[in-house]
């Protein structure tokens, strides 16, 4: 299936090439912008495996919501917002690439002789399976129980950020 | 499609944001760089679901995206309430449990 | 009584401890602890005596079974006399070791039961005697605890079933004796007499503990019936026996004042006289005497006195009979003259022992401990009444008419010394000379004979110059009180009719009876009572009071030989002779002790001085550089080094490490990262590849 595959790595290339925005750029709200392009290209990666709820939950909620806080608190902080340069990156920045290249040679390695040549089968019922109908009955059966306790815990965190952030 | 291309996809953007939290300053992007490792996860968990036809693997990233706008609701309180102590959002400064 | 024999030394005993403890603060600060047991001991002792009596008569009956299981030959039909009647032992094990069991127990049969009732009687006597006379002294209460210490001991020696147990007693005695020697020791003389009391018994129990380890050894037993037996089995060895014997005598000479270890004895004097009377008269002297007769077996089979002849026995006692009479001629203190008299009398004992007149001796042990004690404490009683505590005779005289109790009583006791019919020296010492004659010990006949001349003699010079002539002391003389006087009556009274116990002729053999043993002993031969012998030493010892009073009543103030050692050189040189005791302690004390002292102890010291003393002097150098190295450097350097470096270490450490907790969360999640990176690696390696 070419298409798939050259959907996948424009994709890919567009999201690593972002990633390595957000963790390399000096400028905060640019880098708040390369992780929209993140976040987007990871729900269309969703469409591509055929889960479309959950892409467009990504969508809604991380790119909707979630960016939109980062924007507010880069405000609120005062974060440098003009280009003040490598000022964004601590003194560890070796070390750290060190343990992220390390971490990503172990991590390769493992799937790569776990998984080496499976592949993903695509089909009618993959397509089903996505569907929301799908997700949302196993949702409120299976999972009933963890879909409470993270409404509890939206709740919890709702008021702990309100408490957090209070002028008093 | 192999699922190694997702696998390793999610891999490499995991490592990215483990560069991101270790390196950065700002307490924001610190965030970020855990919202990216996240997503990876989250890739992951749907290629899981994609790849063993289950749909647990996607419940678990509806999950995942939830607790992380739960998270960065409260991490977000944080990084403010330090920049208001510390007038500076830099993380560097905070080192008051130096030993 | 006879299985509980022990009750007798033990009530003693007891009262020591009482009086020891309790006795200041008694009413009569411990005297009448003392006397009670005593009493008590003694009327055991005369129920001991009856149920022993009963004993032998029962056996005499024709019960033989006891006698039959016993009798190893001994069944006495050879004079048509009694049957053997084994005596009343108990023993307990006291403790074993080496596969040798130390027993403790008595021994009964008549010889015991005759010595504990002397021994009682004369202490109770004694006891009673003291209360009056040891009355303001400053140690009266550990005089009686002291005193009870001794008849506790005494009768311990007296029943012990065993030598170790005899042994025991002996030396409990023998400490008795230098504590009560001593007693006065305020006066450094009293302390010497004390000291040299014991260092020669001492020396001459070296000979008897030997002894006792040669039977032991020879036997395989300790105790008193299995070496009798011993000593009269066939398979005895007569050259071991002889041996034992030898040392057993060198014990016996040493503790009953025998030549040549005598000396100590007039100088035991210094003691308190309820001490001389006691100890030095009536009882712990003789316990040589004792030792003698209780294992007589051993004695007569190893100086092979059947045989007759001289033996190391007789000889001694033969010489010390002679010895101790002439010396007691030439004193001027009246204790010593009865010192002397002790040390020939005694002499008699172990003659008697010696020639085979075993019933003999013992009888004569009997009764001289009753008129001997009885010369001692009327020689108490005229210092304490007449002289104000001297003894010295040339401070007395005429006493007779002060203190008549003690002259008569004196007189009875000096004259049954002598061996005058009727009284109880005569009897006994007289059936010694028989026997010694009868048993062909013709020599020794003689000697004894002289020793009774000689006797009569010095007793009737003492007697002459306490209590006739004109006093010339300076006190008040007086009667003494009746804790004193009471003593002495019921003494005379045992001087005189004690020998009736045994008069031949009045068909009265109690002693030969009763207290002559039949179990294990040999077969002695007695002799009969001989009546030309009899009057033959009646009519010396008489002769002997005569020439002596005649010499002294008549002519002490002038005649031929009055100054005679003063003038003529050869009489002069004799009594100086004398005097000094025929230099006998010249010869222990100078040459002997002097010639050891001088060389041997400045070797000793040098001794001590370089070789012992540098030796622990370096030991103790040694040890000081030891420690003071082991300190600076290993401790201050090495250990301290080591503790100190090691919390200075830690200390940097955690200088180090505190670094790594910056406080910065990012370093820390570094770490977590690289952390878990490699674990997954590692886990990766390990199940996979």
């Amino acid at each position: 299936m070419w298409e798939q595959q050259l959907a996948f790595w424009i994709l890919a290339v567009a999201m690593g090439a972002a990633a390595l925005g957000v963790v390399r750029t000096t400028n905060i709200v640019h880098a708040a912008l390369y992780l929209v392009v993140v976040l987007a290209g990871a729900a269309a990666q969703y469409i591509l495996l055929a889960a479309e709820f959950v892409a467009w939950v990504q969508v809604l909620i991380y790119i909707g919501a979630v960016v939109i806080l980062f924007l507010f608190g880069i405000m609120l902080t005062r974060a440098p917002m003009g280009g003040e340069g490598r000022r964004l990156d601590n003194d560890q920045r070796w070390g750290a690439v060190v343990v992220a290249l390390f971490v990503f040679g172990v991590l390769v390695a493992m799937l790569v002789d776990a998984f080496g040549g499976e592949e993903i089968r695509f089909g009618s019922e993959l397509v089903a399976q996505g569907r929301t109908g799908n997700v949302g009955s196993d949702l409120f059966r299976e999972f009933l129980v963890p879909f409470e306790v993270v409404s509890m815990l939206l709740l919890a965190a709702l008021i702990g950020a309100v408490v957090l952030a209070r002028r008093d | 499609m192999d699922i190694n291309q997702f696998l390793i996809l999610s891999a490499f953007l995991f490592c990215v944001g483990i560069y991101g939290v270790l390196a950065r300053r700002n307490g924001v992007l610190v965030l970020m760089s855990i919202e990216l490792m996240l997503n990876a996860v989250s890739i992951n968990l749907i290629a899981f679901s994609a790849f063993g036809r289950e749909v647990a693997g996607q419940v678990f990233a509806l999950f995942v995206i939830t607790i992380a706008a739960a998270e960065v609701g409260v991490g977000l309180a944080i990084v403010l309430l330090i920049y208001r102590n510390l007038s500076s959002p830099d993380l560097d400064e905070v080192d008051q449990l130096k030993g | 009584m006879l299985e509980h024999a022990w009750l007798i030394p033990a009530l003693p005993a007891v009262a020591f401890f009482v009086i020891l403890f309790f006795g200041k603060r008694l009413p009569k600060k411990g005297a009448e602890v003392g006397i009670i047991a005593m009493t008590i001991s003694f009327v055991l002792s005369i129920v001991a005596a009856v149920d022993w009596i009963d004993r032998v008569n029962a056996a005499d009956t024709g019960e033989h079974g006891l006698g039959a299981f016993f009798g190893k030959g001994f069944m006495a039909a050879a004079e048509g006399e009694h049957a053997v009647v084994a005596p009343v032992v108990k023993s307990v094990t006291w403790w074993t070791s080496g596969g040798v069991d130390f027993g403790v127990g008595t021994y009964v049969d008549g010889l015991t039961v005759m010595m504990l009732i002397v021994v009682t009687l004369v202490s109770l006597l004694v006891y009673i005697y003291s209360t009056a006379y040891m009355h303001d002294d400053r140690r009266y209460t550990w005089f009686f605890a002291s005193l009870s210490l001794f008849s506790a001991s005494m009768l311990t020696l007296v029943v012990a079933s065993n030598t170790i147990e005899m042994l025991v007693g002996w030396e409990l005695v023998g400490l008795c004796s230098f504590m009560l020697i001593g007693f006065w020791w305020e006066d450094r003389e009293n302390s010497r007499a004390a000291i040299k009391a014991f260092l020669t018994t001492r020396t001459g129990d070296i000979g008897l503990m030997i002894g006792i380890i040669i039977l032991f050894f020879t036997v395989g037993s300790f105790g008193v019936g299995a070496t009798n037996s011993y000593a009269l089995s066939p398979g005895a060895q007569h050259d071991l026996l002889l041996a034992a014997s030898i040392c057993l005598m060198i014990g016996i000479i040493g503790k009953s004042g025998q030549f040549p270890l005598h000396t100590w004895l007039p100088d035991a004097m210094a003691g308190p006289t309820p001490v001389s009377a006691l100890i030095h008269a009536a009882t712990m002297v003789v316990a040589g005497v004792y030792l003698g007769a209780r294992l007589y077996p051993v004695f007569y089979d190893g100086f092979s006195i059947e045989a007759g002849g001289v033996n190391m026995m007789a000889l001694i006692g033969g010489i010390t009979i002679l010895i101790g009479a002439v010396l007691a001629f030439v004193q001027r203190d009246i204790k010593k003259v009865l010192a002397y008299s002790t040390i020939s009398q005694i002499g008699y004992m172990v003659m008697g022992l010696g020639v085979g007149a075993w019933v003999a001796a013992v009888f004569h042990l009997f009764t001289h401990a009753f008129f001997k004690a009885l010369l001692f404490l009327g020689a108490g009683s005229v210092s304490h009444g007449g002289t104000h505590h001297s003894f010295d005779m040339r401070e007395m005289g005429g006493l007779r008419k002060y203190m008549p109790i003690t002259f008569w009583t004196f007189l009875i006791g000096s004259l049954a010394l002598a061996g005058i019919f009727p009284l109880a020296g005569f009897w006994s010492k007289d059936e010694i000379l028989v026997n010694a004659g009868s048993n062909g010990f013709d020599t020794f006949l003689i000697v004894g004979l002289i020793g009774a001349f000689l006797t009569a003699a010095y007793m009737t010079r003492c007697v002459y110059l306490t209590f006739f002539g004109e006093y010339r002391g300076h006190a008040q003389p007086h009667e003494s009180e009746p804790a004193i006087t009471i003593p002495l009556i019921v003494l005379a009274g045992l001087s005189i009719i004690a020998g009736i116990i045994n008069a031949a002729p009045l068909g009265l053999e109690k002693f030969t009876e009763y207290v002559e043993p039949t179990f294990a002993f040999p077969d002695l031969v007695h002799a009969e009572f001989d009546y030309p012998k009899a009057i033959l030493s009646v009519s010396i010892a008489a002769v002997a009071i005569g020439i002596a009073a005649f010499y002294w009543f008549r002519h002490e103030e002038t005649g031929p030989l009055k100054g005679l050692t003063q003038r003529n050189k050869l009489a002069h040189a004799g009594y100086t002779f004398l005097e000094n005791k025929y230099y006998l302690d010249h010869l222990y004390e100078n040459v002997i002790v002097d010639g050891i002292r001088g060389p041997v102890s400045a070797a000793a010291y040098w001794v001590n001085q370089h070789v012992i003393d540098g030796v622990v002097n370096g030991a103790g150098r040694t040890a000081t550089r030891v420690g003071s190295f082991a300190y600076d450097t290993i401790d201050q350097r090495v250990v301290d080094g080591a503790v100190n470096g090691m919390a200075y270490e830690t200390g940097e450490a955690g200088e180090e490490l505190r670094k790594v907790q910056s406080g910065k969360v990012q370093r820390y999640a570094l770490w977590l990262f690289a952390a878990t990176g490699v674990l997954a690696l590692a886990v990766f390696i390990t199940n996979v590849l």
